[in-house]
């Protein structure tokens, strides 16, 4: 079974470590809050200008002043701290943040990324995801592996304008969890009931398979 | 020299058709909502304007969409907007679109005096056409230039009649980089103070950045995703 948005986001975050400055993008990466394993304490970065996001507000609490990237309303934690956006990617470009996750319509298996633009359509922008794949040395791709048409987003060049190149090194599918390496991609482990075969037919770009690969661990089901 | 000025009117009262603006905010947190009201009834057009995002259909610079003052729009995500899109579509605005970290250093190096900028965004992306790269330490980064602008429009939390600002939470954002980069600077703040009543130790623009300064009015602080968890 192909995983869910929300068993995506729980897989990424057990690549979470104990003190990691992690920047979260909008939509599956968002989710990976959600599911921060026990014992681990990280501290959640808005490029807007918050390290320490909190939980979403309770109703009556909400501030205006208060929002992260994708201007939803939220709280702060205990040791929070506010700056300005120029500040904010200056942290960003000078690799403090430890890993950022951010979703991707096209990854290549040289690591080169796309996900700001599709021609034809109406452009709304970058944002600061061209600022993120730039200069995070750690980032995770949370992606589905196939377009709605069915067709791979893994591929061996992106057809849609870049975001940026040779920068992806870990990509988190419905179907897989894959290295991008030098030679392509490295397939690492398994969706659960989800066969070697049926990811090989949809990864276009080149995939690597080593011996035999493990399913996914996904532990406490109940909590998606 | 006085900074102090009445209300927003007179703030923006000498900005004329087709002057380069920064406007300050993040989404609709921490806009100058009455800057771009006295903007929309001085009906100031051909403006280019600086700012992250666009506003929404009926708020923040969407108002100043709607009545067609701005020729060019630079930001780094315009989403949200039906008349943004429609003009755009039909070649009535121009649009820039810049890489968020991007916009905020340019506007930084304006403010430190600094004309260039050099950034690892958008490399082997079509925003770096026709710009210059150069390779550091085996990494290639784009030449970026300090932003040029007429008038900066920032809103602060607190400011004091030396034209000292201090911000809310996020609503700082864009504003302090902003308030550094404008040939003049106008603020608005939601309390005036005398000088004397902020702490040194704490403010967040020095008062030599800003020009003019007023206490804006019936602030709506308007929330684009009101997001909200249920008591457990």
């Amino acid at each position: 079974m192909a995983l869910t948005k929300e068993q995506i986001a729980y897989r990424i975050a057990q690549e979470l470590k104990d003190g990691y400055y992690v920047n979260l993008g909008i939509g599956i990466p968002t989710l990976v809050a959600n599911y921060i394993p026990k014992g681990v304490r990280v501290v959640l970065q808005s490029e807007n200008g918050l390290l320490g996001i909190g939980p979403f507000p309770l109703e009556g609490d909400e501030d205006p002043d208060l929002i992260n990237a994708g201007k939803q309303t939220i709280t702060t934690i205990k040791g929070s701290a506010f700056f300005d956006s120029a500040m904010s990617f200056g942290m960003i470009r000078a690799g403090k943040v430890d890993l950022t996750v951010l979703g991707a319509m096209e990854v290549s298996e040289q690591g080169d990324i796309a996900n700001w633009k599709i021609p034809g359509k109406m452009v709304k922008g970058m944002g600061g995801a061209m600022d993120l794949v730039a200069s995070a040395k750690n980032i995770i791709v949370a992606m589905m592996h196939t377009n709605p048409k069915g067709e791979s987003k893994l591929l061996p060049r992106c057809t849609l304008p870049l975001t940026g190149v040779k920068c992806i090194r870990k990509i988190v599918s419905d179907l897989a969890v894959l290295d991008v390496t030098p030679n392509g991609f490295k397939l690492l482990e398994r969706a659960p009931g989800v066969t070697t075969e049926e990811i090989k037919a949809k990864t276009a770009g080149r995939l690597i398979v080593d011996g035999e690969i493990p399913e996914m661990k996904l532990e406490a089901p109940d909590r998606y | 020299m006085k900074k102090v000025v009445s209300n927003a009117d007179e703030a923006i009262n000498d900005i004329r058709d087709g002057q380069v603006l920064m406007l300050g905010g993040f989404g609709l947190c921490g806009i100058p909502e009455n800057c771009i009201a006295a903007l929309v009834r001085k009906g100031t057009k051909q403006l280019t304007c600086i700012s992250n995002n666009a506003g929404v259909d009926d708020f923040g610079i969407g108002l100043m969409l709607q009545q067609k003052q701005v020729k060019k729009m630079v930001s780094s995500y315009v989403g949200e907007n039906a008349e943004f899109e429609r003009q755009l579509l039909s070649g009535e605005l121009e649009v820039e679109l810049i890489p968020q970290g991007t916009l905020a250093t340019r506007c930084l190096a304006a403010g430190y005096g600094m004309p260039a900028i050099f950034t690892p965004a958008g490399v082997g992306t079509e925003v770096a056409e026709g710009k210059e790269v150069r390779n550091f330490d085996g990494k290639d980064y784009l030449l970026e230039y300090a932003f040029k602008s007429d008038f900066a429009i920032v809103k602060a939390w607190k400011g004091d009649e030396q034209g000292n600002l201090v911000y809310k939470e996020t609503a700082r954002n864009f504003n302090p980089m902003m308030a550094m980069a404008g040939k003049i600077t106008i603020a608005e703040v939601e309390e005036l103070v005398e000088a004397g009543d902020l702490d040194p130790d704490n403010i967040h623009t020095p008062g030599i950045y800003v020009h003019r300064i007023f206490q804006g009015v019936n602030y709506e602080k308007r929330i684009e995703q009101r997001t909200v968890r249920k008591v457990k």
